[in-house]
């Protein structure tokens, strides 16, 4: 057990850095371009580890460890689901738990870009509060829909649930749909927020850590590495769950499943432009919309309604 | 018993004490202190093992029939009382600091004293009269706090609205009272557990009875309309004790009447869900749009009643449907609400009354900037702030992780719209969830951290240690019950018994099976983070560390005016939610499009419930009111029609229904 459990926290410290890249490459394909090599953003990081730093003169201790912090929080709700093996910390009720593990990592970002002084970086922290916000009770009525198909309140139970097959049910590919739409929101993928844009009026993410520079910058793209990971192991799991068989296979498996959802995103981030920002939250009521039609589809059919 | 009684009665002599001095110093110097040191005493008398004979009722007959004053102290009344002491204990501390920079608080001081005694006399009470002047004698010395700056024409709009809705409240107690005794031929407590053969019609009006009056004292949405005037109005110690603790005497008052009614029917559990969720969502949204911090603080209140009544509801649909599991978690999340409400609402306000010391206003958009000069107050709200947003590892987060599971344990283990309910509680659980987040990201964003908006901090700084001290200890509670609940889930789960008697021991250690699962985690994750900041510091002795202005677009000389106000911060909220929040804005239009000049935008939320429910209704009863005045001609006949016609009604009622 103590073994797979490394393996998990292993997959999660080592790999997420390359599924961007997978993204990246996807992407400059389809453009026609050769784009960065796939483990682009490993060099980055160290890179910018090695770096020195310049912090704004209003920032205050609060800017700097914010970074770290939400690092460690973000690999812990990871630490959570069911990587490639089931995970030993995992227990009845931990699904709050994992949704409120990403509400504290927001609470610190949207503080630490609030401790810059900037207006642009305001503008960010307020929207990713407010998105942050809504697509937190979708992210809720998903868990609802899993807690009431497998009738556990622990994530291990509801992402191994026995079926190692295409889960060929309606309103388990409506909360799929759902959640790769609250993947990209939460992690400020197109056509929410563009990862690579340079205007600063309109990014959520990408404008709240302006301000940071060398090794915090590193560790935030790290971090943000991580977060896509953890929602796109999730994302893949609610429709393949995780396999019960021995932590080599789990961990191939896992590999095909995240890469699968790693071309979509990019093929996604390809073939749409950004949203208007005042569109935003009509994407996210319909996201909203279709959870909400999943979970009816459920309750309906266990016969509780 | 006697002894948390005579704890009590010292009180009152401590507030006559204090009346009688003139030196200022010793005036509020004897009533806090000498309040704080009586309400410590009692704490240690609820916890010392000898003190503690839980049956012995004090029973003071008197020579009229039917009336004699009980006083006795259950597992609820005990959790209650430690709340009620505890947080009295530091305000008392915190009150001595601040009185002593604010010499025009002085004079109300002696009410504090008073206030503690008669909230501990209100949940120890066990029979109808006494519990009702008691509530009385709250309501009224209470209202002498809101009132301290008398002389601002605002703090006495405050006042009178708060004495009107906490007599409104306490006419529908009074009835709830006379129909109990009615039916159960006494006024004790004990006989109204007892004697309960009354009609199901009765029961649920008893019900509706206790939620509208209590629920006015709580501050259940709409009844909450009080909250915002008469917080912001009271000196911040006094707010701090109000909103931590006396708002729960109302939540004492629905469960104490809950152990009245006997084996509740299925809809006022729902009932209950729906007004949580209801109160917790709208508490928030209109706490986002305030301007004003104790405000905000104020409708933050509302919404974590809301969380509280909806785990009681949860935990009485489980006791409905003979789910102990519900029953348990509901409750034990509700009870423990009430505790960690009290220490982060505590503290909160007393982080207010501190930038109150420092910047002398409470006006969001014109601070900023004070983690700079007053670092600890800066930590302090901000432990407050993540503990009230629920958010791991404070203690927030277990209340709402109980109330969260009792709410899945619904959804999975009933049938039909008891599901919908659930789902419906959840879903508004982690709505005011994420505003919270939002909400409290603002305050602290835009007081404490960036740069000063304006002069209001130079030669400020932080306050004395008499202010700093309680506040430590309130923040230190808030990370122990985090990752360390079980001392007070066991005082918790002996309240949680009196409400849901079937629930045996079994199915608390069910309950705590995961919380170890959870303590583990966060005593890692705070090691690891600990570990990984030093770490971090180690690395950047070697680096070259630069620091520059913020860069705002190339942007060479930015000014703490450029920065984001808490306005706009909540602006994409209040837009979303504006069908429901319905902002009065006000515009400058005469501004020239291609030569613009200082234009003006002005944007307030004003409370639907006041405005939209109760100014018309109270202005047709005043329409009613004036119409019969003007019938008759103010003579002594037509007062006794009045009160014969009155009567009349009465009577009917009693006939028709029973009541």
């Amino acid at each position: 057990m103590e073994y797979n459990f490394l393996c998990n926290i292993f997959i999660l410290i080592v790999m997420p850095p390359f599924f961007v890249g997978v993204i990246n490459r996807v992407k400059s394909i389809i453009a026609g371009r050769t784009g960065p090599p796939i483990l682009q953003l490993y060099h980055d990081i160290f890179k910018l580890i090695k770096k020195n730093a310049v912090y704004s003169r209003s920032t205050s201790c609060i800017f700097r460890i914010v970074p770290l912090t939400s690092l460690l929080i973000v690999l812990c709700a990871g630490m959570l689901l069911p990587i490639a093996s089931p995970s030993p910390i995992s227990f009845q009720g931990d699904v709050i738990l994992f949704v409120y593990l990403f509400a504290l990592a927001r609470f610190l970002t949207i503080t630490a870009a609030l401790d810059t002084a900037s207006s642009f970086e305001g503008m960010g922290a307020s929207r990713e509060a407010t998105y942050g916000a809504l697509s937190e009770i979708t992210i809720f009525i998903v868990l609802m829909t899993l807690v009431i198909i497998v009738k556990s309140l622990s994530l291990n139970k509801m992402l191994t649930h026995g079926q190692n097959v295409f889960v060929a049910d309606p309103s388990v590919i409506l909360l799929f749909l759902a959640f790769f739409f609250i993947m990209l929101t939460e992690n400020s993928r197109m056509p929410i927020d563009d990862p690579h844009t340079h205007l600063e009026l309109t990014m959520i993410h990408e404008v709240m850590i302006l301000d940071y520079s060398g090794p915090d910058l590193g560790i935030i793209l790290y971090g943000a590495s991580i977060k896509l990971f953890v929602f796109m192991a999730f994302t893949a799991m609610i429709i393949f769950p995780c396999s019960e068989g021995p932590v080599w296979a789990g961990t191939g498996i896992l590999f095909l499943k995240v890469l699968a959802v790693s071309i979509m995103t990019g093929l996604v981030e390809s073939f749409t432009a950004r949203i208007k920002l005042i569109r935003i939250p009509q994407m996210l009521i319909a996201s909203f919309v279709l959870t909400l039609f999943a979970l009816l589809i459920t309750l309906f059919d266990q016969r509780m309604l | 018993m006697f002894s948390v009684l005579a704890v009590i009665l010292v009180l009152p002599l401590v507030s006559l004490v204090s009346f009688l001095l003139k030196n200022e110093i010793k005036k509020s110097a004897v009533a806090c202190l000498g309040t704080s040191l009586a309400a410590g005493s009692g704490l240690i008398l609820l916890f010392v093992p000898f003190f503690q004979q839980p049956h012995d009722n004090v029973l003071i007959p008197t020579n009229i029939p039917l009336v004699s004053f009980a006083f006795g102290v259950d597992a609820l009344s005990r959790f209650f009382l430690v709340v009620i002491f505890g947080l009295s204990f530091l305000v008392g501390i915190y009150g001595f600091g601040y009185i002593k920079e604010h010499k025009k608080f002085v004079n109300s001081s002696p009410f504090f004293s008073l206030l503690v005694a008669a909230m501990a006399g209100v949940v120890i009470s066990k029979d109808g009269l006494s519990f009702l002047i008691i509530w009385e004698l709250m309501s009224i010395v209470s209202f002498f706090l809101v009132t301290a700056e008398h002389e601002n024409k605002e703090v006495q709009n405050a006042g009178w609205i708060y004495l009107i809705a906490t007599h409104l409240a306490t006419a529908f107690l009074m009835m709830a009272f006379v129909m109990l005794s009615k039916s159960s031929g006494s006024l004790m407590f004990g006989e109204f557990v007892l004697q309960n053969n009354r009609t199901p019609f009765l029961n649920g009006l008893l019900f509706i009875f206790a939620v509208i009056g209590f629920g006015t004292k709580a501050g259940i949405f709409p009844f909450h309309v009080w909250l915002p005037h008469a917080h912001p109005a009271a000196p911040s110690y006094i707010s701090a004790l109000m909103s931590g603790v006396m708002i729960k005497t109302g939540i004492y008052g629905i469960l104490r009447m809950l152990t009245f009614l006997g084996s509740p029917p299925l809809w006022w559990g729902e009932t209950l869900v729906v007004i949580g969720v209801v109160s917790a969502v709208m508490g928030v949204l209109y706490a986002l749009m305030q301007h004003d911090l104790k405000r905000l603080l104020a409708y933050h209140s509302v919404e974590n009643i809301g969380i509280i009544v909806t785990g009681i509801g949860i935990g009485l649909i489980g006791v409905s449907l003979k789910n102990n599991m519900m029953a348990v978690l509901g409750f034990s999340g509700a009870i423990l609400h009430v505790l960690n409400h009290a220490i982060f609402k505590g503290l909160l306000f007393l982080c207010a009354g501190n930038v109150m010391y420092i910047a002398h206003t409470l006006t969001i958009d014109i601070l900023g900037g004070m983690i700079k000069k007053t670092p600890f107050t800066a930590m302090l709200f901000l432990i407050a702030a993540m503990s009230i947003c629920g958010l791991p590892p404070f203690n927030g987060f277990i209340s709402e992780w109980l109330v969260y599971t009792g709410l899945f344990n619904g959804i999975l283990n009933s049938l039909g719209h008891t599901v919908l309910i659930s789902i419906a509680g959840v879903l508004g659980i982690a709505l005011a969830g994420g505003l919270a987040v939002a909400c409290f990201t603002k305050v602290f964003g835009v007081v404490f951290l960036g740069e000063s908006r304006s002069g209001l901090l130079q030669g400020s700084r932080e306050p004395p240690g008499l202010l700093l001290s309680p506040m430590i200890i309130l923040a230190v509670l808030c990370l122990f019950i985090g990752i360390f609940p079980w001392p007070f889930l066991n005082m918790v789960f002996g309240a949680m018994q009196i409400m849901a008697p079937g629930a045996g021991l079994v199915d608390s250690d069910h309950v705590m099976s995961p919380l170890v699962n959870v303590s583990t985690i966060f005593v890692v994750l705070i090691v690891l983070a600990g570990l990984m900041i030093s770490i971090r510091s180690l690395v950047f002795k070697k680096k070259q560390i630069q620091t520059t202005v913020t860069w705002d677009c190339g942007y060479a000389h930015p000014t703490p005016r450029m920065q984001y106000t808490a306005a706009s911060f909540a602006e994409p909220i209040g837009s979303f939610f504006q069908t429901i929040l319905r902002p009065h804005v006000h515009r400058d239009k005469t501004t020239n499009v291609f030569f613009p000049e200082g234009a003006v935008f002005d944007e307030h939320v004003p409370d639907y419930a006041e405005y939209n429910f109760f100014e018309p209704l109270f202005k047709r009863i005043g329409s009613i009111i004036i119409f019969i005045q003007s019938k008759k001609k103010s003579t002594v006949q037509s007062y006794l029609t009045l009160i014969f016609i009155t009567l009349i009604i009465l009577f009917v009622a009693e006939v028709w229904f029973g009541i």
